[in-house]
């Protein structure tokens, strides 16, 4: 595609931004085909070899620019399209699709109405990117050229200012000017902690060291977030690009980036993007004829969520169990191999390219006074647009669900939002215009953690939330500490037994008491979040609880020892089929009868509450 | 390095840079209780009942491994801390096997001590999911029991400081437990048997293999002539487990409480240690002059005999072949006392009492029986001796001090004391090679160069106009040094002595069990070494072929040191081991 | 659903050409006790599982304790010593697909297949194992058979998705 040179200097940056827009001056159109995970398990693969076939039919196939992206961001509705100059938006296509769009957009110039997308809430269809509420609200940094330009081409990456950030900081600002630049701009650790990001790099930097070493975490291990994979897919040199500037920064030539192993995709285009940027001399040694010699590994996990903890990390890629070391020392004193490490977060990474090049003045002008920036949130749960969102710091709650996320779907009501996966906490309907910041996170006893937001409708046990949560660290604890390894499992099967139907007021208290002794006694972050999610509930839903234990009562209506299903006489019909789908057999009664359930037998699966045409099954 | 001031409960204290808290606490007088700290070799912080309060800390902190900074506050025993404390040992209750009345370490439990001091008042406080593990007692040496286990992995430390590694972690979070790889039976892979990750355990998770009911029956047994020896170390050792000082010397109420007991005669194992010198002197001479196989290794640490066969089976041809102290005994016993005594040997019951767990595994090998039957029926630990003389009601404390050994086989010289410190054997073995190679007798018999508790200890002596070059090691790791050496063809010693367990038997694997805190801010093995040398220097007679038990049985019966006799009696082979 | 890949590397069969295999992870690893996980992960890939002997020979090669690597290996939970089903499918758990009733869809898994969780079926065809999250939270309910990502899945899906593993 593009022939190889080394790049020394900023003229080469510059040559290689004409070439590439020389390239593509052809083009009438650009048509961005969303090539994130996501997106390819909605098959859009197949929908891009149809589109690829249509051109080629329509004989526009020099006309057209076909380009694979990374996550647009508006996952659910996908396999997505974005036809350029025109910004109009595609969605959830078919192969089949392709002929139509080709023929009547791109031939005849008009919108295919039917392939756009369909607003729930006004029911009508938006064509234009930029009136879809979904991406109207948001404000891209981080993500700014994710699903826009083609992941997989370096030259389109330096043709949007791609490399100038490091072509900066090599020769214009010292590592010390580089630090302070990153802590006027205020940036914090996006990974969950939220540290000041040029703290670290200065403690590293200070550090003495004869080898140093960054460490980029993509272990991304809450359950339910993704816009570190997103990143890694969709604009993987742009997280290599804040790599190398951290590597400047504190000293270090070499950079290891550990990555989920569930994340294959990521590991393959952040891999290939690597290579690239070695054969161009962008990594390796003497870049841009300075001093500067830089090279990245990559690391995969293998099934550990307490390995985002960075000492576990840091043991895991020494070929150890993942178990959590004692800090301090700090891994910016003693980390990797002993040697000074900074470890930061691959969304952390992301906004260092924009600071350097920007400046610290711009980025701090978003976000609110304590934080400054965007935040990137994975939105999930119960509601309407699931995907990927980024927004400034401080953005109410509110604005997120509804205008962004399209708020809950099937006419049900918001109850609260889980931030921060299993270290984090609920927020409640109460406090839905709650600006989203670090601060105001914690006040409440959730966190901003690492973007996971889950948005719960009023169907949501809370108790059974924080059961599921308990389960997880459970499952993940390291078993290092006794607090985390014998507590976190007795939090549980206390939450078992309320939810069971088997707690007393004082098993709350105990519950209580525990959750503070985790979280004081654990050895690390692991143990001294995990009571979180429980604390949280607690705090906000009480009244849940206090119903599952007096009453013997489930309000959502989830915990099954606490549910039954009963008949409505005056209602069944006696259509039977109920009594067909029921798997242990207890609903009896002939035709035309009503029939009845044998509360004894039933295994409370729900079945025949799905089934009933007439609304006869009330769950209790 | 400068010196750091922090209060600790409102006092002042000035400690050097780097110092845990814990550290400075004791500086105080204070004892911060300890679970899974092993200084040095397991600094994990993982059970966390070390914590106290820290002002301006977000947590308690784990005073065993954080260091001190300078203004630091710490509060040792606030409600807080005291509670929190309490919760954790409730938690660990909750998953352990509560079954003081019959746990051999009821009384030395460091887990059931915690539990008082902290007024654990509901060993039930978290009921809940409990899972059990079986019993591994697969080995003849040790029982694991993991329903005790409280996963401070003070063990896997031990193993992994004797370079053995064949006990881990296992699995994680609420299921992660000790065991080997593949979930193998202690029997199946390469324990060497050294004891050592028992006495480091706090706890009743890992015991010796109790072998004291074998005894009792034999001594109840009218047909049986049961006869009884102790190692060099065991008067040293045994007072501690009768509340005396570490390094208390013993010997007369030790033989009172065996006769008491009710064995026949008691005998002392020092006397086959002369033995053992005497023959393995002759070795080493022998191999020096005919260009035998150098450097010659000792064999009188089965722990570390089974350590040379399973990881350095290349190396056997090294190993002296003389037989361990404990055999000779067992040798000797089963042939000549028994020629002298008029018994048939079948009918001797011959007891060690050891300071070593490798010593039961010792006695079943084969090639161990000189008289056609076992040399030794049973090896004892000092905790078990400990275990029989409570059964047998006797106040140990209260015993007159004058008890002797028996003859033939109780007069020993200060070479055969000394054997139960690292570098006893060596020191001993110059005292004979030395004299025998000057053809006279020599004054000064003490060879400090190789006593001491470094892990290794080189030294080269003027001996008869030769250079002879000896190293002594203790602990397997420091063993591992010197063998991965002489396969390099680096090591040009002639003699080694290597003892399994670090400071030598004085710390072995049957030892009485010493609490963490012990372990971690006393010298224990100096303290107990020392009271060894103490002995010797006493002794009128301090060199093994000056020993006229020793002049007997070779005039008698043996005839010469390395005679055909001798080697039938007295030697023994080795077999490669496997690792897996 | 996905188009069939080929394969394009010689799939190694015979005990030797595994360990020939293994013997090149081996060297390109460098034999380096920090490499361990990789090794691991590819000695997987090679063996389909991590079996004892083939453990104690990396243990060997690469001067380690057995006892070590068998602690790292228990540790993750993608590391097996058991060998797996023909097709292993994995049903996120995450809480994404969580909320969205993805315990149901477990439930239906191992009902249909007559198995409990981590168990492989009696003819060798399926193995079920839960994820905390496979990053398609966007698309929850999300199972991952054999790699592939199946989104939105619901009970009723369930049968007919097995039918399409042989
Ligand atoms: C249990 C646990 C899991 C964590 N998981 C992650 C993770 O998946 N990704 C991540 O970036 N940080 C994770 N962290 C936070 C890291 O320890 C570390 O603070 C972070 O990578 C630092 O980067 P930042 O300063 O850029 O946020 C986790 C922390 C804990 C305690
Ligand atoms: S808190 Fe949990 S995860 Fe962290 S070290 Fe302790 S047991 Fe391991
Ligand atoms: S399905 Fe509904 S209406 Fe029909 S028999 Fe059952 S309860 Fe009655
Ligand atoms: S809930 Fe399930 S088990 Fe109970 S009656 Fe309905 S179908 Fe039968
Ligand atoms: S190990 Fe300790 S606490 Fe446990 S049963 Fe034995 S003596 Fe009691
Ligand atoms: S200590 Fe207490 S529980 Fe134990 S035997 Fe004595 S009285 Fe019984
Ligand atoms: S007896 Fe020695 S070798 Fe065996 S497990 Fe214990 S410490 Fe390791
Ligand atoms: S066996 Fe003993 S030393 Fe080993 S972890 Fe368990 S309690 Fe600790
Ligand atoms: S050093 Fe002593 S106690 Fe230890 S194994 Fe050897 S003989 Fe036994
Ligand atoms: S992957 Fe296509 S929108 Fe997220
Ligand atoms: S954590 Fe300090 S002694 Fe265990
Ligand atoms: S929670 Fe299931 S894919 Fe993320």
């Amino acid at each position: 595609m593009s022939q190889t040179i080394a790049i020394k200097s900023y003229e080469d940056l510059l040559n290689v931004k004409e070439r590439y827009i020389n390239r593509h001056k052809q083009y009438e159109y650009t048509i961005l085909v969303c090539s994130g995970a996501s997106c390819i398990s909605s098959n859009c693969l197949n929908v891009k070899n149809a589109l690829e076939a249509e051109l080629e039919k329509a004989g526009m196939r020099d006309k057209v620019l076909l380009k694979q992206t990374g996550c647009v961001g508006f996952c659910d509705v996908g396999p997505i399209v974005i036809v350029e100059p025109d910004g109009v938006f595609y969605c959830k296509l078919k192969p089949e699709d392709m002929e139509m769009l080709v023929q009547r957009h791109l031939v005849g110039k008009e919108i295919v109405e039917e392939l756009c997308f369909l607003d729930n809430k006004s029911g009508e269809r938006v064509p234009y990117v930029r009136d879809i509420d979904f991406f109207k609200e948001q404000l891209k940094i981080v993500f700014a050229k994710c699903g826009v330009i083609d992941y997989s081409d370096i030259d389109e990456y330096i043709a949007t200012d791609g490399y100038k950030a490091i072509y900066k900081a090599l020769t214009e600002m010292t590592p010390d000017e580089v630090i302070e630049e990153v802590g006027k701009a205020g940036l914090r650790g996006r990974g969950g902690g939220g540290f000041p990001t040029a703290f670290k790099w200065r403690a590293a930097r200070q550090a003495q060291g004869d080898q140093k070493y960054v460490i980029c975490n993509a272990d991304e291990g809450d359950p339910g977030a993704f816009m570190d994979r997103s990143l890694l897919e969709g604009d993987p040199h742009a997280v290599i690009e804040g790599i190398m500037i951290a590597g400047y920064a504190v000293g270090a030539d070499k950079c290891i980036v550990y990555v989920r192993a569930e994340y294959p995709l990521a590991v393959e285009r952040l891999t290939a993007a690597i290579e690239k940027a070695r054969e161009y001399g962008l990594l390796g040694e003497n870049i841009f004829n300075t001093a500067f010699n830089y090279d990245i590994e990559i690391r995969i996990g293998a099934g550990a969520f307490v390995c985002g903890e960075e000492t576990a990390l840091i043991n895991s890629v020494e070929g150890k169990r993942g178990e959590p070391r004692q800090k301090p020392p700090y891994p910016a004193e003693a980390g990797l191999f002993g040697k000074p490490t900074v470890i930061n977060n691959v969304e952390t990474f992301g906004n260092i390219a924009p600071i350097i090049l920007k400046g610290s003045e711009w980025f701090a002008k978003v976000g609110t006074e304590k934080s400054n920036g965007t935040k990137v949130f994975a939105l999930a749960g119960d509601i309407s647009n699931t995907g990927i969102v980024e927004v400034p710091i401080g953005t109410p709650l509110r604005k997120v669900v509804e205008n962004i996320g399209g708020g809950v779907p099937n006419k049900k009501a918001f109850k609260a939002a889980q931030i921060g996966g299993p270290s984090g906490g609920c927020i409640p309907s109460e406090l839905f215009e709650i600006p989203l910041d670090y601060n105001n996170l914690t006040e409440i006893g959730a966190m901003m953690g690492s973007g996971g937001l889950i948005v719960l409708d009023e169907n949501t046990c809370m108790v059974d939330i924080a059961k599921f949560f308990l389960e997880f660290t459970v499952d993940e604890s390291c078993g290092k500490c006794t607090p985390c390894r014998v507590g976190t499992r007795r939090l549980y099967e206390l939450l078992e037994k309320i939810t069971e139907g088997k707690g007393t007021m004082e098993d709350i208290d105990k519950l209580e008491e525990l959750c503070y002794h985790i979280k004081e006694n654990s050895l690390c972050g692991l143990g001294q979040s995990a009571p979180n999610p429980v604390l949280s509930t607690l705090k906000f839903f009480r009244d849940e609880y206090v119903a599952h234990v007096d009453k013997k009562q489930c309000p959502a209506g989830i915990c099954k020892s606490l549910l039954s299903y009963v008949i409505l006489e005056d209602k069944c019909t006696g259509c039977t089929l109920c009594s067909r789908v029921c798997p242990v057999g207890c609903i009896s009664g002939s035709v035309k009868q009503p029939h009845k359930i044998n509360q004894d037998v039933c295994i409370k699966c729900g079945a025949c509450f799905e089934r009933c045409k007439f609304s006869a099954i009330v769950r209790k | 390095m400068g010196n750091v001031n922090i209060k600790i409960n409102g006092t002042p204290v000035s400690v050097p840079e780097g110092t845990t808290i814990l550290e400075a606490a004791r500086k105080l007088g204070i004892e911060i209780p300890t679970l899974c700290f092993l200084k040095e070799i397991n600094e994990i912080g993982a059970c966390r009942i070390c914590v106290v309060e820290v002002k301006g800390a977000r947590n308690l902190v784990a005073s065993c491994v954080q260091k001190v900074t300078e203004g630091m506050e710490v509060f040792t025993h606030t409600p807080k801390v005291q509670k929190s404390r309490k919760l954790t040992l409730e938690l660990i209750l909750s998953t352990h096997d509560k079954q003081c009345l019959s746990c051999v370490r009821s009384g030395s439990c460091e887990l059931q001590m915690l539990c008082q001091e902290f007024g654990v008042d509901d060993e039930q406080y978290y009921e809940g999911h409990n899972p059990q593990y079986y019993n591994d007692d697969s080995t003849v040496h040790l029982v694991r029991d993991n329903n005790k286990c409280i996963l401070c992995r003070r063990c896997v430390a031990a193993c992994q400081a004797q370079n053995v590694n064949v006990i881990g972690t296992n699995s994680r979070g609420f299921n992660t437990h000790i065991g080997c790889a593949f979930e193998r039976d202690l029997g199946d892979v390469a324990c060497v048997s050294c004891g050592q990750c028992i006495v480091n355990c706090p706890t009743g998770a890992l015991t010796e293999k109790d072998d004291t009911e074998k005894v009792w029956e034999a001594l109840a047994d009218p047909t049986k002539h049961v006869i009884v020896h102790t190692a060099p170390s065991i008067r040293v050792t045994l007072g501690e487990s009768f509340g005396m000082k570490i390094g208390t010397n013993v010997k007369g109420k030790m033989i009172n409480a065996l006769r008491r007991i009710g064995f026949e005669k008691v005998f002392d194992t020092d006397v086959t240690a002369d033995l053992t010198i005497v023959e393995e002197a002759h070795e080493l001479l022998d191999r020096i002059n005919n260009g035998g196989k150098l450097p010659l290794i000792t064999s009188c640490s089965p722990g570390w005999i089974k350590f040379c066969e399973h990881f350095y089976p290349e190396l056997i041809p090294h190993l002296s072949t003389c037989k361990s102290p404990q055999q000779m005994f067992g040798a000797i016993a089963k042939t000549w006392y028994a020629q002298q005594e008029g018994i048939d040997p079948k009918d001797i019951f011959v007891v060690s009492i050891m300071p070593c767990t490798a010593k039961k595994f010792e006695a079943k090998r084969s090639g161990q029986a000189a008289s056609g039957y076992p040399d030794i029926d049973v090896a004892l630990t000092t905790r078990e001796l400990v275990r029989m003389i409570n059964r047998a009601s006797i106040r140990f404390k209260d015993l007159p001090d004058d008890g002797e050994f028996d003859n033939p086989i109780g007069l020993s010289t200060g070479a055969g004391a000394i054997f139960g410190a690292t570098g006893g054997v060596m020191e001993a073995a110059l005292r004979t090679a030395a004299e025998w190679l000057e053809g006279k007798p020599i004054e000064n018999v003490e060879y400090t160069e190789v006593r001491g508790i470094k892990g290794i200890k080189e030294a080269i002596y003027k001996i008869a106009g030769m250079e002879v070059k000896v190293a002594v090691a203790s602990g397997l790791k420091n063993a591992t040094i010197l063998m991965d050496k002489i396969k390099k063809g680096e090591a040009g010693y002639h003699f080694i002595e290597i003892m399994a367990c670090p400071g030598g038997c004085v710390n072995g694997g049957g030892q009485p069990v010493q609490h963490a805190v012990v372990r971690n801010f006393v010298d224990l093995v100096a303290r107990r070494a020392k009271a060894l040398y103490e002995e010797d220097r006493h002794l009128p007679l301090r060199k093994s072929h000056d020993n006229p038990a020793i002049k007997a049985l070779y005039d008698e019966f043996l005839g010469s040191p390395g005679s055909h006799k001798a080697h039938e009696i007295l030697h023994t082979h080795y077999v490669a081991r496997q690792i897996y | 659903m996905k188009e069939v890949r080929e394969c394009c590397c010689h799939h190694p069969e015979t005990k030797e050409e595994l360990y020939e295999a293994l013997n090149q992870v081996l060297d390109k690893y460098e034999r380096k006790e920090s490499n361990l996980i990789q090794i691991l992960h590819m000695t997987q890939a090679i063996f389909g599982y991590l079996p004892e002997d083939v453990l104690k020979y990396i243990a060997e090669e690469m001067d380690l304790p057995l006892s070590k690597i068998f602690g790292v290996v228990t540790f993750y939970s993608l590391f097996s010593t058991q060998p797996k089903g023909r097709h292993t499918i994995q049903v996120c758990m995450g809480t994404a697909c969580y909320v969205k009733g993805a315990d149901k869809v477990l439930n239906e898994i191992l009902d249909k297949l007559g198995i409990k969780l981590g168990e492989t079926t009696k003819d060798g065809r399926f193995s079920v194992q839960v994820m905390r999250c496979i990053g398609a939270c966007g698309l929850a309910p999300a199972i991952s058979i054999d790699g592939d990502i199946l989104k939105h899945v619901t009970v009723n899906m369930v049968d007919d998705i097995l039918k399409r593993y042989e």
